[in-house]
Parts: structure tokens; sequence; C-alpha cells
């Protein structure tokens, strides 16, 4: 990427819809499912007839404040109001949602970073039917016809909206990482980007460093995984700044991200606001969930990935960035129940950061996985043997003990491990020499002819140090 | 034609069979509809099956509804299953409604027998039926005249002996104007004791499903039917329909009782002025303290309620769009078939509300106008809760005049829209208020007595009624 960081600052600001995990919409009865035949997770109020009325789903309002209190927002009196427009999607043509009064307002969220990122306010709203645009290009202009299903219309909808407090694309990553670990740990969504339980719609703007005001920003729809979210703001901001750079202006547009070509497209400018004539749904009454309601709430919270990233790392000396790694993979109890059980805090940490990434080591069993640890720690074993073990705990359960023992696996003595570099330095005198001289590609062809030598018993970071004694003293310095 | 109260007594006692008196009302309909057009639909099939369903019931000893074997009318804007419901507009017709409106539910769970869909106002928007879109209806005590509106149909199938009772709604007057026009009692309830349930919103922050009969004993029955609490309707009030009927013969002595000064004067024919001054005379006789009082704020009330009604009615009507049901008018995309089917489908005075609406809700003009109405509704509520500080209930016209004739106001609408000047302050409060027939005009036709009550006054309202009524016995 061409853009140069010390000069220019890229401002993001995420909107993240989530599909509340409910069992029906957020106005009706109707179940909220994913999938199923077009059509058929309908009732009246999911089709706007004519007579029918919303009634509010109370299970929606308990995620939303969920929510809420995970994010740290404050929770407040809120009204639902009418966004109107029409569209063949949305069956009344208007949209139930939350306009000047959300029921979680102003809070924050903590990156694994450390970096705070404030969140504006996280509202209930109801989702739209899905659009099917049949011949032509599949778009609604050259379309013969359009088919609408409407099982998605009326499933409840969280939209977050955080402050521009995100600097880069990988930042933004990390917040919808964290977002989205926070919605699946109080049991809000199932956070499924590409079943759309997960929607992002990232603004970015540029601006000089040191700037006070704000640049124009274009929204972006249409970011499907986390790794197009990076691409995304990578070529938008690329592509501000080579327009500033050129004497443009930039529009206030909403851009369509294309995976394909790996560029934003414009789809509408926004520099005239859409006018969706809000009013307060006549329909409903106002929310206004009682404090016991909402400390009920909050002493049944889970403990959230934040707090499990800091007490992970108090108690093993894990950093932050492999603390992330772990709650993220949901390890971090396993790792603790380890530590209960005596193990090795340094190899829990590294074990569960490289060679736990099957999801049934989420099964392992604590004690066991505590005893492979010191087994490791001491030198019992090597580490490729330490990793044939664990692999076979992962899937077979056992006692690491007793499969060391099946495979024939003991550390060898140092003893013997002493003759077989001595002999291997002696054969490769071209190659000891370089080694010498610092060569870091020669290393790996030491350890792998001992590791050869030995069929694999030899321990690698054992020999690294018995090499590395064999270099004269003249040579190290 | 009997009464209600009468028709389902004798159907219960096995005195006569339900069946027996829904043909009756199945001959007075054939006899006189074609000249008045009460309905949109009468359901011949629907109602001899309910009826003889009624009578299987009695033979088998019950149990029985406290309506059972009676005939009613519905407004064509509740929605009925099985059976079309149109509104009255072209944008609707041949819906089929998958479900009932609660009230419908709950009347033939009371044994009551739906004989037809009622004409109305185009969904609900007009003052004398003649924005109906299948014709007008006719005043039955002149055909030559309007029947009021927008529920005109419900009103004169009872007036016209069609059914005992029938069903309207509410929004700005559109039971009691039609009642007083056509000289039948009419109930607008208290905003969120009736379920809105199946009713086709026009105003959903006003509208109100209520009765039409030939005596206030039926329609409080009425009311205590359809009435109470329904998880269905977010708005809906938590407890039961005030216990009306048990206190008609209470009277009113030592009750305190206003006249509204705003509703008295310029504006409002005298002769209709004269017969409220000799209601509220009678009301005084019967031992109530009548004083006249001033509620200011009701001045205001046609200039809230039209820019509230239409701005909440632009965003009800958005959903008839030719995409999922009612008429559709083919087009190259979907936003012109849209377009073309709403301009074929609705009529002038359903546009004309749907652009106001519009306008108030518009950006930049929001708290100019719609903002505006919503402080005004504040303070009808304010100038209506000082008056009943020292008001039991309060007294004023239905309507400024008599039934008028065919065609006197619809050039103009504006002198439509004052034609709801006495009843529309009703609604922005959410309060009840009831019409009931108190003599004729000089014009030999009806003149109806508003009663007025705080919200949940409805005790109050009904003995206040049940003696005005009682004047003319």
């Amino acid at each position: 990427m061409s853009i140069d960081l010390s000069v220019w600052e890229i401002v993001i600001g995420l909107e993240v819809h989530t599909e509340l995990a409910t069992r029906t919409k957020l106005f009706c009865s109707a179940p909220n499912e994913f999938g199923g035949e077009p059509n058929t997770n309908i009732d009246p109020l999911t089709l706007g007839l004519p007579g029918s009325l919303p009634v509010l789903n109370e299970q929606a309002v308990e995620l939303a404040i969920r929510v809420g209190l995970a994010l740290n927002c404050k929770i407040d009196r809120s009204v639902f109001s009418r966004k109107n427009y029409f569209y063949p999607d949305q069956p009344t043509n208007y949209q139930i949602s939350q306009f000047d009064l959300p029921i979680n307002g102003e809070g924050w969220l903590e990156l694994p970073s450390g970096k705070v990122i404030g969140i504006e306010r996280a509202h209930l709203e109801e989702d739209t039917g899905k659009s099917t645009h049949v011949g032509g290009g599949g778009r609604i202009h050259d379309a013969t016809y359009s088919l609408v299903d409407y099982n998605r219309a009326g499933v409840p909808l969280l939209e977050i909206v955080g402050r521009p407090d995100l600097r880069s694309g990988d930042e933004a990553r990390a917040y919808v990482s964290e977002l989205r670990a926070i919605l699946v740990a109080v049991g809000a969504s199932d956070g499924k980007m590409e079943e759309g339980s997960l929607r992002v719609d990232c603004n970015v703007s540029v601006r000089k460093h040191g700037d006070e005001e704000l640049g124009t920003r274009c929204e972006i729809k249409n970011i499907n995984s986390l790794r197009s979210l990076v691409r995304a703001v990578d070529y938008e901001a690329e592509r501000q700044i080579d327009m500033i750079l050129a004497g443009e202006r930039i529009e206030q547009q909403t851009r369509h991200w294309n995976e394909d070509e790996g560029r934003t497209l414009k789809l509408r400018s926004k520099e005239q606001a859409d006018d969706y004539r809000y009013f307060p749904e006549p329909d409903l009454v106002g929310l206004a969930p009682s404090q016991e309601w909402i400390d009920r709430v909050r002493e049944a919270l889970p403990l959230l990935p934040a707090a499990r990233r800091h007490r992970l790392c108090e108690r093993s000396g894990a950093d932050t960035a492999q603390a992330a790694l772990i709650v993220e993979r949901g390890l971090d109890d396993l790792c603790l129940a380890a530590l209960d059980c005596g193990a090795d805090p340094s190899r829990t940490v590294t074990h569960a950061e490289h060679n736990l990434s099957d999801p049934k080591a989420l099964e392992l069993d604590p004690e066991m996985f505590a005893k492979l640890t010191k087994m490791d720690a001491d030198g019992d074993l090597s580490s490729t043997q330490t990793k044939t073990v664990l692999a076979e705990l992962v899937q077979l359960g056992g006692d690491p003990g007793e499969i060391a023992e099946a495979h024939g696996f003991k550390a060898m003595d140092s003893g013997e491990l002493d003759a077989v570099v001595d002999q291997l330095i002696a054969e490769n005198p071209e190659q000891w020499q370089r080694f010498c001289e610092g060569d870091p590609k020669i290393s790996g062809f030491f350890v792998g002819k001992v590791m050869k030598a030995t069929q694999g018993q030899a321990d690698g970071k054992v020999v690294a140090g018995l090499l590395a004694d064999r270099v004269p003293n003249a040579a190290k310095e | 034609m009997s009464s209600a109260i009468d028709i389902a007594a004798s159907v219960q006692s096995g005195e006569r069979s339900a069946l027996e008196v829904v043909e009756e009302h199945l001959g007075a309909i054939a006899e006189r509809e074609s000249e008045v057009h009460a309905f949109n639909l009468v359901t011949t099939d629907h109602a001899i099956a309910a009826a003889s369903a009624v009578d299987e019931l009695v033979a088998k000893g019950g149990p029985l509804g406290p309506l059972a074997g009676v005939p009613v009318a519905i407004k064509d804007n509740l929605c009925t299953r099985g059976v079309a419901t149109t509104c009255s507009s072209k944008i609707l017709e041949g819906w089929v409604p998958p479900y009932d409106a609660t009230v419908v539910t709950r009347l033939a769970a009371a044994g009551a027998i739906m004989v037809g869909k009622t004409n109305m106002d185009e969904f609900a928007m007009g003052s004398s039926t003649e924005n109906s879109a299948f014709g007008p209806t006719r005043n039955p005590h002149d055909l030559s005249r309007v029947p009021g509106g927008s529920s005109g149909g419900s009103a004169a199938a009872v007036a016209a002996g069609f059914a005992p009772i029938s069903l309207g709604s509410d929004t700005g007057g559109s039971i009691r104007q039609p009642a007083a026009l056509c000289g039948v009692v009419g109930v607008k309830p208290t905003y969120g004791t009736v379920s809105r349930l199946g009713l086709i919103a026009f105003g959903s922050s006003l509208d109100q499903v209520g009765p039409f009969a030939n005596s206030v004993a039926e329609a409080a029955l009425v009311c205590e039917v359809i009435g109470g609490h329904d998880p269905g309707d977010s708005t809906s009030l938590p407890q039961a329909f005030p216990a009306v009927s048990e206190h008609l013969s209470d009277g009113v002595a030592g009750m305190r009782i206003g006249l509204i000064t705003e509703m008295m004067g310029e504006g409002i024919a005298p002769d209709v002025a004269k017969r409220i001054r000799a209601a509220a005379e009678w009301l005084a006789a019967a031992g109530a303290e009548v004083e006249e009082v001033s509620v200011p704020a009701v001045t205001f009330g046609l200039s809230a309620y039209y820019l509230v009604a239409p701005a909440e009615a632009s965003s009800n009507l958005s959903r008839y769009d030719g995409v999922r049901y009612g008429l559709r008018v083919e087009a190259p995309t979907t936003g012109e078939m849209m377009e073309l089917t709403r301009t074929a489908g609705f009529g002038d005075e359903v546009k004309r509300r749907i652009m106001l609406g519009t306008y108030a809700l518009s950006a930049g003009y929001y708290d100019a106008f719609y903002g505006t109405a919503l402080k005004v509704r504040t303070l009808i509520r304010r100038d209506f809760d000082k008056a009943y500080e020292r008001f039991d209930a309060l007294l004023s016209p239905t309507s400024p005049t008599t039934a008028f004739s065919f065609g006197d106001k619809t050039a103009d609408p504006m002198s439509m829209y004052l034609n709801d000047v006495c009843t529309i302050a009703t609604n922005l409060a959410g309060h009840p208020a009831m019409s009931v027939p108190y003599g004729l005009g000089d014009d030999g036709m009806p003149v109806g007595a508003q009663v007025l009550a705080p919200a949940l006054g409805e005790v109050a309202m009904f003995r206040v009624a049940a003696v005005l009524e009682g004047s003319l016995a």
C-alpha cells in the first residue's frame, strides 16, 4: 500500500447490525430462523397485512439490554419510530426502528490492545425481507422480474453505532472481532457474518495528522468478512488520498465493496440527506425497562472477553496477543483449570496458542493437559514428541505418560546427544565453519541432522543449545 | 324490529330461533338496501350458517352469549376472516383477510351474527360516506341526504332496521357524527379500551372501534362485549371495559355537567343549538347541576387533527403498493408499478390526506407541523382535565347541522372538515364520547347530543346518555 501513514490519518467508524438470537420476530410470533423455504416464516404482521399490529418481543429487549450492559451503555427509556421509505422487501414501506431515543445510549468497548473505542448507541429495529432480481444483470434496474422472500422481514436487529475512533483496517478488524466475541458471549447472536447475522457498514474518511476537522466520509456496504473489511478500508483510504492529492473534492457517498475486483464502487451520493419522515410509532408504547430488570440481567451476564483476557494474563503471564487468541478460541477456562492442576504456565500458554486450534481441544481434560506441560517443561519429552502426544490427547484422550510410553518416547540422555552432535560437526566441517560465522540458515541443517540421527527423540532447543556451546569464543565476538 | 337485548333473550329462551331472526333482518335488507346502500357486502350464507350454529347450541342447552342470535353489521375496515374487506377502496377490492379483528371474534363469541360489511368513506376519510369508491350510502330518514361518515353504512344499517347493532370506527367523529345524522346512538370509547387489532388503520393514535344501536342500553352491552384488554394491541389498556350496563338507571341527580361554550356559538346551526340547550335543561330537571364551561383549546382541535391524522395515515397507507395484495397496475419497473397502482387505487380525498401528511412529516417541517400538533394535543387534554375537575361529564352538539344533501360539501373539503368540529377534540384527548338522538331539527332530521367524559369515565357518560334518552320516551 502506498499510503504515507506518517502524513495521513485514516478515520473509521463502524455501524454493525446484528440479528438477535430470539425464538420469534421482533413484533410478532413468526419464527426467527435462518434459511427455510421462502415465505414460510411469516404471519399477517410480517406481510404487513391491513389490520395487523406489532407487539414487542420481550426476549429481544432482554438481549438488547445484555449487549448494552456488555458495552457499558446507559440503558434508557426508549421510543420506537417509523422510518418511511418505499421498497418491496419492506412489507409496510416503513421500518420500525429507534430514532431519537435508543434503548442503549453512550458506551464503550476495549480492544485487546487496550485501546478504548466509543459506542454512540445500540438500538433495536426490524430487518427487511430479501429481494432476488431475476434476469438481466441480477440488479433491480435491468431485471425481468423480482422475487421477495419475507422470512427475514421483522427479525430483530440491534444496530451498534461506533464512534469514529478507529485508525486502521486492522484496528477495525479487531473491533469487529471483539464485538462479535461479546455478542456471542452474552448469547445475543451467533455472530455469523456469512449468514448475515452480523453486518458491517464502514464509514471511512482521511485527514492529515493534526487536523481538527474530520474529512468527508464515505460509507461502504457489502462487507462480508473480516478480511474484506481490512481490504475495503485500505482501498477506500487510498482512493480518497489519491483524490485529495489530485486536488479533487471527496463527495459523501454510499459505496459498494466488490470483493472480486477488490475495490469500492459508488452506489449513490449522500450529499442530500434522505428524508425518512421519522415519527413516533403510534402502534407501540414507550419502552422503559425497570431498574430491577436491568439489575437482574446485569447479574446474569457471563464473564466478557476483556475480563477473560485480563484474568488469563494475570494467572499465566500470557502477553496480550496470546491472551486475545486463547480467549477467542475459548481455551482460557481450560488453561486456568490446568494451572489449578499445577500446569507449567509458560508451556500452557504456548501450547494453547500454537497447538490447540482443533475445536476438540475444548474437551481436553485439564489435569492431563497440566501433566503434559510438566513433562514438557521437565524435558521428559522433546518438543516434537510433546506435539505428538498432545495431538493424540486432543483426539483420543488418555494419560500423556501412557501415550508417551506407548510411542516409546523418552528424551535422550544428554551424554548420548553430545556424542551425536560432536560426530556431525566432525563430518561436516564446511557447514560448521559457516555456523560459527553466524550464518542463520545453517542452524536448521544441524538440528535436522540430529533429529534424523535420533529419530526425532532429541529436543530441538536442547540441540540448538549444544551447538551454541561448541562455537569457539573467538567466533562469538 | 326488536332490540338486541330482546332478541338475545328470546333466542336464549327458545322463543325464537336465531335463523328466524336473521331471516327477518335479511328480509329487511332485501327490501330497502338497494335505495340505502348501507352494505358493501351482505353476508347471507355466512349469516345463515352462523344462525344455525347458534340454534344448535340452543338445542344442546348452551352455553349462550349475551348477544345470542343478534344480527350485527360490521364496518368494512374491520378484518373478517374469509370475507372480503375493502375499506371502500379500489386498492383493497377483492382482498380477503386470513383473520378476524379482535372485536369481530368477541362479537361472534357472544353469539352475534354478522349480516354484512358496511359502506364507509374510503379508509374512513370523510364525513358523508360520499368518498366510498363503491357509491354513497343514503340516509334512511331522507334518501336525498347523507348519512354522515365515515361509518355512514353502519349508522344507516341500524337506522334502517337492517341490524339492531353495528360496529364502526371513530378517528375524529366517524361514529358519533353519522349516529347523530341517522338518529341512532353511537359510542367512541376511551382510547385503549377496545382492541384495534384487525381494524385497518387510518390514524393509529386516534382510531377507536365502537358500536351503533337504537338504544343506550344496547350500545352499553356491545361495548362490554367488544371492550377489555387485548394482548395483541400494544395500546390496549390492561383493565376490563367499565361496567356501564349496571349503572344505566342511576340517573344524574347530583352530577355536575358542563355545556361546552366553544361548541354552542358560531358555526352551530340554531335549531341544533336549541335542541342541545333543551337537553341541558332536561338534565338539570333530572337533578344535575348544569353550567356552561369553556374548554379553550378545543378550538385548535381541527388544525391539530388535520396534521396528526394525515401524518399517521400517510405512513399507514404506504403498504398499499401492489406488491403483496390488493390492486396491482402492471408497469415495467417496481417503482412505476407502485405509482400507477396507488394513483389508480386511491380516491381524491385519500390522496389529499396522504400528501398533507407526507408534507407534515417532512424534514424541516416536522417541528412546525407534527411537533406543534402534538403539543396542541397536550393542551387539549390539559384543558379537558381542568374542566373535569369541576364536571363529571360535558355536553355539546355532536354535529353542527343535521344531515346535509349529497354534493353540498364535496366541492369544498374545508366545509366538510368543519362537520367534525365538535367531535375531533375527544379523539385528540383519547377520551370517550357518545352521541344520543335528541329530537329533530327544523328540517325534521335527527339531532344528536354529544356526551363527553374523562378517560375511563364511561359510567358517567352512559348515565347522562340514558337520562337524555329517557326524556324522549
